[in-house]
């Protein structure tokens, strides 16, 4: 299994602000990565940086294939029903049969359970139906690596699990996917490995186990501890 | 209670006016829309940042909107006896007003760009999506609604407009309630173009509202 995506020293700035700092990350095929760390701590800025929404300051980004990214805030097409915000990107920017393309779709859709949407505009599904459409809209691109940028800060508690239950199965069949979450229950059953990024540079990286029982740095331990109640 | 040649006057009139306004309107679009896409994507903002060309459309759309249309009217004489041949009649009303209407339709169109969210122009960009591809595909389509609400406004305004160039011969309603309701003090003609200018407002505005309702998926 080789390397599917490397970033060599990469930096971003935003004028004065430093938010990525000589960050050093290479993605194995089928691997999951998760990326944890305190809000602002550059994570969302790393992914917007992969596919090419921000520009690098410095260093280099290399991956095989397409890029697919799914957002916090869904941002289907309000426009547009279900199955045509799945089909305009296949059909128009892949140039890829119309007819194909929705056989596609309407397969995803009954995978995520949403076959019977195929109609409706976005307005009228929950947080988690929709982030399941939006997951489904990446996929249909035949994304080499997924993005995910926290998919279930938008949503109500009772929506995380379904949004959580399609991931999961996801990275079963061996999707390559780098996942940036607050969900640390989640980050452990899916993660082969865990990275902790604070201040814009990666400070700790190892498999969930490690990270999560076995912290070595004070700034991981204490990022930890916002995490737990203890009396 | 009016002869058959007020009758037939006044029905010369509505479509005058008819033909005016939405002359001007579908012209103006011609020229306004594509500005209003450009100061959209020309913004800091936009798709494509450029801030000298962002900078000269934003200042030729301020001057022309600045300029009261009366005087733009006037002022733009020789413009439209270029293009037309003469000065008066409702052909010749056509040019100025295309010249006010295209500024105003290039805001009305980059406000309604502007409004589409952020995110979903993101999704259409991390898809792979090309700028042209966003803007036909996604920004056209996701702002319809406002885009329909602002052509309706833009025809009421020049709408209006169209009745005020009758004080110079423009021709249509405006210049009957002039010629007859103001210097010949014929009030019931006056009264009439009115009431029929009020009714041809309403027309357009109760389309308007239809159309943008029937195309607005976000809500209901």
């Amino acid at each position: 299994m080789g390397e599917i995506l490397t970033l060599k020293n990469v930096s971003k700035s935003f004028d004065d602000l430093v938010v990525l700092d000589n960050v050093d990350l290479s993605v194995n095929k089928g691997e999951v990565v998760v990326i944890i760390g305190p809000s602002g701590c550059g994570k969302s800025t790393l992914l917007r940086c992969i596919n090419g929404l921000e520009d690098i300051q410095d260093g280099t980004i290399s991956y095989e294939g397409d890029v697919g990214m799914v957002f916090q805030s869904y941002d289907l097409f309000p426009h547009k029903t279900i199955l045509q915000n799945l089909t305009l990107a296949p059909v128009k920017v892949k140039k890829r049969n119309k007819a194909e393309v929705n056989k596609e779709a309407l397969e995803l859709l009954e995978r995520v359970g949403l076959l019977s949407k195929k109609d409706n505009y976005p307005r009228q599904l929950s947080g988690g139906q929709k982030q399941r459409v939006a997951i489904v809209r990446a996929l249909i691109m035949h994304p080499e690596v997924l993005l995910l940028d926290e998919i279930t800060a938008a949503l109500d508690p009772e929506m995380v699990r379904e949004v959580l239950d399609v991931v999961l199965s996801l990275a079963k069949e061996g999707r390559t996917m780098i996942i940036v979450t607050h969900e640390m229950q989640f980050a452990k059953a899916v993660a082969d490995r865990v990275v902790f990024i604070d201040g814009g540079s990666i400070v700790e990286e190892g498999t969930a186990k490690d990270i999560f029982e076995n912290p070595r740095t004070d700034r991981l331990k204490r990022f930890l501890q916002t995490f737990s109640y203890e009396e | 209670m009016f002869d058959s040649k007020v009758i037939n006057m006044l029905l010369e009139g509505i479509g005058d006016t008819l033909y005016m306004t939405l002359g001007s309107t579908i012209i103006g679009y011609i020229v306004g829309l594509p500005l209003g896409i450009l100061l959209n994507v020309s913004s800091e903002k936009g798709l494509k940042p450029n801030s000298v060309l962002y900078r000269i459309l934003d200042i030729i759309c301020n001057i022309i909107r600045s300029i009261p249309f009366l005087i733009l009217l006037i002022l733009l004489i020789p413009f439209t006896k270029l293009v037309v041949g003469q000065s008066y009649g409702s052909t010749a009303t056509i040019v100025p007003l295309v010249v006010c209407a295209s500024a105003y339709i290039a805001r009305v169109v980059e406000s309604s760009l502007n409004e589409v969210d952020q995110g979903v122009i993101e999704a259409a960009k991390a898809m792979g999506a090309s700028n042209r591809q966003i803007i036909l595909k996604v920004l056209l389509v996701e702002a319809r609604t406002s885009l329909v609400t602002g052509f309706t406004i833009t025809t009421g305004l020049l709408l209006g407009y169209s009745a005020m160039s009758g004080t110079v011969g423009g021709g249509g309603l405006g210049d009957i309630a002039v010629r007859y309701g103001y210097y010949r003090w014929q009030t019931d003609i006056m009264i009439v173009t009115v009431i029929l200018l009020i009714i041809i407002f309403q027309i357009i505005q109760y389309i308007g509202t239809k159309v943008a309702l029937k195309l607005d998926h976000r809500k209901r």
